[in-house]
């Protein structure tokens, strides 16, 4: 929130790609991988209920002491009759 | 299968019970032959019987760091094939009694090396010869030569510097030496640089931790005078005429905290700004 009066500090931005990029390291998954199996899941999930492939977040996250594969999938709302 | 890691507390004793310790990193030049040297030493001046091992077979430099290098006769190959006694090979420092080195070889390559034979000449150290503690100074990288040191140890040192190829390595490190069920991972921030902690363009000391998860035991500022030490060939560590917010001193507490001391850590990235404090508060660490 104070970001408009100071510059984004470089140590901020290190901890985010390397938080990200040992997720990838520990997984030992490649962010190529990991598109693959978005778009897989998308496909599935895109069988039972209709979609918006753009709101679709596929990552992983530290929760404690373990490390879980968090996908987001919303539901487009459908029209109720 | 993700690895699992938890963010470490600082506080607590970071003793290492482990009487063979490998000192490792990943990535080279980030001060693993100096805190080698500096731990050995300082460990030897608190009266443990140390030697200290260099396993970079062809790029060894122990031996110069330390100021011993005149004094090389045989080394860990020549230990290894058998050309001589492992006593023989032992080099005793001068300035600390119980302080010694076995060098490695510069002229045979790493199929030389031998996991086996490692862990054979390490038991023999602790075992037969009296010593206290081995401290194996690590190669770069994970080929053989990490291997090979990793192979006697029963505790590590991982040393790493506050950026993203070290402390992308060393966390691959640590999971090589959770997978060699090495479980007493110390590690050692090094080359810290105050200054640019405060602005905010260097990793503190506590996104380390909560990134690679393992007990902290050690932060080495950034300090000229390790580099002047190492030109002339005396580990920083020997010298306590050093002002207190020093690597010396710094490397001086690791090795009590080895020993189980709960040393205050120096206070580098502590002095938080207003700013800063308020950041924290609204969740913007």
């Amino acid at each position: 929130m104070f970001g408009l009066f100071r510059r984004r500090k470089s140590r901020d931005a290190l901890k985010q790609r390397l938080k990200l990029v040992l997720s990838y390291d520990r997984a030992k998954l490649t962010p190529g991988k990991m598109e693959e199996l978005k778009s897989e899941l998308l496909s599935v999930i895109a069988k039972y209920f209709p979609s918006d492939a753009e709101d679709y977040d596929v990552r992983f996250e530290q929760q404690g002491d373990r490390m879980v594969l968090v996908a987001n999938l919303p539901i487009k709302k459908s029209e109720r009759t | 299968m993700p690895r699992e890691r938890s963010a470490v507390p600082r506080e607590g004793s970071a003793s290492v019970n482990a009487k063979a310790i490998v000192v490792t990193s990943g990535k080279g030049g980030v001060g693993k032959t100096t805190a080698t040297a500096n731990v050995g030493a300082a460990l030897a001046k608190l009266g443990e019987k140390v030697c200290v091992i260099d396993t970079d077979v062809g790029l060894r430099n122990l031996d110069v760091v330390m100021g011993l290098e005149g004094r090389v006769v045989f080394d860990l190959i020549d230990v290894f094939e058998g050309r001589c006694k492992l006593r023989q090979a032992v080099i005793r420092d001068k300035r600390v009694e119980t302080l010694y080195l076995l060098a490695a070889s510069q002229t045979k390559d790493k199929s030389a090396l031998s996991e086996h034979r490692m862990q054979e000449t390490v038991r023999q150290l602790l075992e037969e010869e009296g010593f206290d503690r081995v401290v194996i100074d690590s190669p770069a990288g994970i080929e053989s030569g990490f291997r090979t040191a990793a192979s006697a140890a029963t505790g590590a040192l991982v040393v790493v510097n506050p950026e993203v190829s070290s402390v992308r390595d060393a966390d691959r490190i640590i999971g090589l030496l959770e997978s060699r069920e090495i479980h007493e991972v110390r590690l050692i921030v090094n080359r810290l640089r105050p200054a640019m902690v405060k602005r905010g363009d260097m990793l503190e000391v506590d996104d380390v931790l909560e990134i690679l998860g393992v007990k902290l035991i050690g932060i080495v500022p950034e300090d000229e005078q390790i580099l002047i030490s190492t030109n002339i060939g005396n580990p920083a560590s020997l010298d306590e005429s050093s002002n207190k917010v020093s690597a010396s001193q710094a490397f001086r507490n690791i090795a009590r905290r080895i020993r189980g001391d709960e040393v205050p850590y120096l206070q580098l990235d502590e002095k938080r700004g207003f700013m800063a404090g308020l950041r924290k508060l609204f969740g913007g660490t």
